[in-house]
């Protein structure tokens, strides 16, 4: 049959591109060749609008064992153990299939922590939605949490943090982000880069179907060949069962020796593996699509080539060890076969039915061609940034608490949460909900353990970019001092709408910016990374949403610290180490439905002095809590341990101006902290050795919250003794008022 | 003495029971792949948790069919101490190990969050060594916990000292909002007529060690150690 | 070979709680005259022309259902 060779547009080329690509080949490319080109140097597996601003990233660090370039990032931690680490994002196939695209988001960052030769150990997911008021958000919504419980917990990986945040703007275009971390020996880390001619080329796992046939990359005009196959999916769909096999069988092929690289099948299914693998090493592969093992009958060389059935991996392998690994994998219920072999010339040749037909050099396939996109502030932003803020309300700070503590953002999540297995694999010290970070501890590098972080910042990266990436770093380092963690590595999902509009362009580049400088300033290398773009919809492009997640070292698992205040009768302190700003507050956007003013930049040597003096406070064991002060302010984070202790608390709050500012604003550096009386000199001399100013604010106690903000003329906070004067209270709510705001979504994920 | 915990494909904490057995109580242990039809000369049997075959069909229902049940039949009938913890209480009943029945959650969610236990009968191996009426605390993760048995069965069950753990509040009051799952009489464990096969849905694996948020779920390892020891004493057998 | 087609549901008197939760979501939608739902599960298997029933019925009741909380009915695809 001659295949006539669609147009570029038909397989989503630009004239450009595909001028490039016969340059590169030195002649045209026959139609199955164009169809591959059409994937590989698609946005999704190509990265041709972001990959030379994501150079400047920073990537390095004495920990480094792996930078980004592979499927993970990977670092040490010491005691002969390393991390891999990396988030990826699902952000399409959850609006269309929300329970499905999650599901095998979950299983595809799974399945790249597996291929550094790791066993993934935890998850984290950042989720962003449209109103929960809204059906069809609310459906997108509880899918998607669905989806992540249904894979991850039959996978047995815990889920132990994540954040979700509810914004029109993410009407129509959900955000799923997931992070993996997994565990291996420093020594044991494994490669994505084929080598050694005569090299075995194995593929393992399930059988290949027609998952994923039909995205981006095929246009409608290529209706008339595609008619016959009526049973093409859009959406791939995954097997967690599958998918736990797959773990189990490659870290015990990986262990038996005879394994040269690993690379598991994502986007671009076997064509991006072998093309990326073969290019990293510099040969090249020939394939034999006879040998693949099919699930469904009749599949077309292009359908084989560019399948996205899940829990699929290539490895390429030493020939005497391949019997030995494939049967690894059969007695695991695997699929696993010899389907080529590594060769020397830099051609990926693929041959069916004894006749080649495509033959195409790896790196033209794995390295598209990269854009300097136009880049243009948008014209509304600075605008943005001078809107008056509302006038301060005449009274009820209660009742604004207890609208902050219901708002979506900021109220519970253990609707969702406790829909994940969160403690299997017995290494969750402090799971979602106890703590600003999640801790788990490694008893193979006893006594270590690991904290995790993710933080985004839509809402405060649509007035500044840069700003808002920074603060999203700085929200994960706090997040990781309050665990006793010193930050090690960052992995980040940038999620954009079209690259193709400057003013979009330009919001990623800030972006970027904000987060190279920030890691840069702070030694944290970005091990890993992940873009999304194309985020759009009718109503238009989502807010600029960079999703930053760190993992952290605890050097002694015995000291960490949750958000819980533990007993009454405790000092409770406050750490301010930025002012108080309802700029892009969650308060004025629960109240007001506005998102104004220009956040303030994070002071990142000051940020560094504050968490270092949090994360020795916690390792030397001073604290009952710590939270950090973020969405809603110190009264939210107060109302928060407090809750989470089962115990009320009194404080008085310094500061001038405006009541609501002090109690709700936002900053970064912020942080409350409960200890007991007698740790109190301890805690001052050790604030005071990191010139980091520690007030005492109140005591813990009771079943009330009650909160005041201090009047001109009273005494300095760090008085000793903050008994309240008595009568007025600004804020005075029972445990029980605030748990009854703050399980507002206990409904909605019911 | 040896423990034996039987590995399903599928199964995820069978390498924590490990842990536990191994690693902080210093006991020896098997892994026992569900493929081979013996139990090796193990003294007790765990069936761990998990998604054995993906839970396809039924939870535990394609497990319960594995060549290694036919062994593990033969050692309960013989007497041998058997603990199926979640999944493997799912393949306990559904191998007839173990009377009754599970169904979905009453939530339709899978559920993990900590919850007390009252121990109701002491005559089984894991509870032997606990007081009657004990409050345990530990975590539960499971999607397909509502225990269910008919009204006959559940009588006879209660009359014969069936019933091992309930669910109940801190303070050992059987409840509603105390009951994750909605489960018949608040029921969390059973154990077989001759009191030697115990399920239980809640996870003792994840609550023994302190760091982790209790110890209680130990208890139920070191009673089966200590009965052991003892008839192992009585045999004359080295402990 | 021909196909077997096999509809497993709950017993009567066992809580559906699945059942519940579709017929509230028909409800939802505007469907208010909708009774009850039940929900169960839908095997087709590809057997020999010559097996006699009496074997379908035992792969049902020993495997493809709980007898205990689950019944089934049997028939051919057309």
């Amino acid at each position: 049959m001659i295949q006539t060779s669609p147009a570029p547009e038909a397989v989503g080329l630009t004239r450009d591109e595909y001028e490039e690509l016969t340059r590169r080949l030195g002649r045209e490319p026959a139609a199955l060749e164009l169809r591959l080109f059409g994937v590989m140097w698609s946005e999704h597996c190509g990265y041709k609008h972001s990959r030379l601003t994501l150079r400047s990233l920073p990537a390095e660090g004495s920990r480094l064992l792996q930078g980004p370039g592979e499927n993970a990032g990977v670092l040490d931690i010491g005691g002969g153990w390393a991390v891999a680490f990396k988030m990826e994002s699902h952000n399409h196939p959850s609006a269309v299939d929300p329970y499905n695209g999650a599901a095998t988001g979950v299983g595809g960052i799974i399945r790249d922590v597996l291929s550094m030769g790791a066993r993934p150990i935890a998850l984290l997911d950042s989720l962003r939605f449209g109103p929960l008021q809204d059906a069809a958000a609310r459906r997108i919504a509880t899918g998607v949490v669905a989806g992540i419980a249904g894979y991850g917990n039959c996978v047995g990986v815990p889920t132990v943090g994540g954040e979700l945040v509810v914004d029109p703007r993410y009407a129509g275009n959900p955000l799923v982000n997931v992070a993996c971390l997994g565990l291996l020996r420093a020594d044991a880390v494994a490669r994505a880069k084929a080598s050694g001619e005569g090299n075995v080329v194995l593929y393992a796992g399930a059988r290949t179907g027609r998952d994923g046939i039909g995205g981006a990359a095929f246009a409608s005009a290529e209706l008339d060949e595609r008619s016959e196959h009526a049973d093409r999916s859009a959406v791939q769909i995954g097997d967690p069962f599958t998918g736990k096999l797959l773990i189990e069988a490659t870290l015990q092929a990986l262990a038996a020796g005879g394994v040269v690289a690993i690379q598991d099948m994502g986007a671009g299914g076997l064509t991006c593996a072998a093309s990326e693998m073969a290019a990293r090493g510099g040969v090249g592969m020939r394939l034999d699509l006879d040998a693949i093992p099919l699930r469904e009958s009749a599949m077309r060389a292009e359908e084989i080539l560019l399948s996205e059935s899940q829990e699929r991996m290539l490895l390429v392998v030493r020939p005497e060890a391949a019997p030995r690994i494939a049967a690894i994998f059969h007695r695991w219920g695997l699929a696993a076969a010899a389907v080529g072999r590594v060769t020397s010339e830099q051609t990926l040749r693929v041959h069916r039915g004894g006749e080649e037909i495509a033959a195409l050099p790896p790196y033209a396939l794995a390295d598209a061609p990269a854009y300097r996109p136009a880049a243009e502030e948008p014209a509304e932003l600075r605008a943005r940034w001078s809107v008056a803020l509302p006038a301060p309300p005449a009274g009820d700070l209660s009742g604004i608490l207890l609208r902050l503590l219901a708002s979506p953002d900021i109220a519970s999540k253990r609707a969702v949460f406790r829909q994940y297995d969160h403690s299997v694999q017995v290494r969750t010290v402090i799971g979602p909900g106890a703590g600003d970070a999640a801790v788990l501890r490694i008893p193979e590098a006893a006594p270590r353990g690991v904290a995790l972080a993710i933080a985004g910042s839509g809402r405060v990266c649509a007035l500044d970019p840069y700003r808002g990436a920074r603060l999203a770093v700085a929200e994960c380092t706090a997040a990781l001092a309050c665990a006793g963690a010193e930050p090690v590595g960052v992995t980040d999902c940038l999620n954009f709408g079209s690259p193709e509009r400057p003013e979009i362009f330009w919001t990623f580049r800030r972006a970027v910016a904000g987060l190279a400088d920030a890691c840069r300033a702070l030694r944290i290398p970005v091990v890993a990374g992940n873009v999304s773009f194309y985020n759009e919809s009718p109503s238009g492009p989502i807010p600029p949403t960079p999703v930053v997640a760190m993992v952290g070292l605890i050097e002694d698992i015995g000291r960490t610290c949750g958000i819980a205040v533990r007993r009454a009768g405790e000092v409770v302190f406050l750490i301010e180490g930025a002012p108080p700003g309802l700029e892009g507050s969650a308060y004025l956007h629960v109240l007001h439905a506005a998102a104004a003013g220009r956040p303030a930049d994070v002071d990142l040597p000051v940020h560094a002095r504050v968490t270092a003096f949090v994360r020795t406070a916690v390792a030397d064991g001073l604290l009952s809590s710590v939270h950090d002060c973020a969405d809603g302010g110190v009264a939210v984070a107060l109302a928060e341990s407090a809750l989470a202790g089962e115990c009320g608390l009194d404080a008085t709050l310094p500061g001038a101006g405006r009541r609501d500012a002090v109690l709700f604003g936002e900053g970064p550096s912020r942080f409350i902290l409960t200890a007991p009386e007698d740790s109190a000199v301890r805690l001052a001399a050790l604030a005071a050795a990191h010139g980091v100013r520690l007030a005492a604010v109140g005591r813990t106690g009771g079943s009330q919250v009650r909160l005041r903000v201090m009047e001109r003329g009273e005494g300095a906070a760090g008085d000793g003794d903050v008994e309240p004067a008595p009568a007025h209270w600004d804020v005075d709510l029972s445990l029980e008022e605030l748990a009854g705001a703050y399980n507002a979504l206990s409904e909605v994920f019911a | 003495m040896r423990f034996g915990v039987v590995v399903f494909p599928g199964s995820n904490c069978d390498r924590d029971c490990v842990h536990v057995l191994r690693g902080v109580l210093g006991r020896d242990v098997d892994e026992l792949w569900s493929g081979d039809p013996s139990v090796a000369g193990a003294d007790a049997l765990i069936l761990p948790g998990g998604f054995a075959y993906g839970d396809y069909l039924r939870a535990g229902a394609v497990a319960a069919t594995a060549p290694i049940m036919a062994a593990v039949r033969e050692f309960a009938g013989a007497g041998g101490p058997v603990l199926g913890i979640c999944n493997g209480f799912q393949v306990l009943l559904e191998a007839g190990l173990l009377p009754g029945a599970m169904l979905r959650n009453r939530s339709l969610q899978f559920r993990c969050q900590p919850v007390h236990l009252r121990v109701e009968s002491m005559r089984t191996p894991f509870t032997a060594g606990l007081r009657p009426g004990q409050v345990l605390r530990m975590p539960v993760a499971h999607g397909e916990g509502k225990y269910y048995a008919p009204e006959d069965l559940a009588a006879r069950l209660e009359a014969r000292d069936q019933i091992v753990f309930r669910y109940c509040d801190a303070s050992g009051r059987p409840a509603d909002d105390a009951n994750p799952n909605g489960s018949l009489r608040h029921i969390a464990g059973v154990c077989n007529a001759a009191g030697n096969v115990v399920g239980l849905m809640p996870h003792p694996e994840r609550a023994s060690e302190a760091i982790l948020g209790s110890t209680d779920g130990r208890l139920l390892f070191e009673s089966v150690i200590a009965v052991l020891a003892a008839r192992r004493r009585a045999e004359r057998v080295p402990v | 070979m021909t196909t077997v087609r096999i509809v497993i549901t709950l017993k009567p008197g066992i809580l559906d709680a699945a059942g519940q939760a579709v017929r509230q979501g028909l409800t939802s939608l505007g469907y208010r005259d909708v009774g009850d739902v039940r929900v169960g599960r839908y095997l087709e298997i590809a057997v020999p022309q010559d097996v006699p029933p009496e074997q379908i019925e035992a792969m049902c009741e020993r495997f493809l259902a709980n007898p205990l909380i689950e019944e089934w009915r049997v028939g051919d695809a057309p």
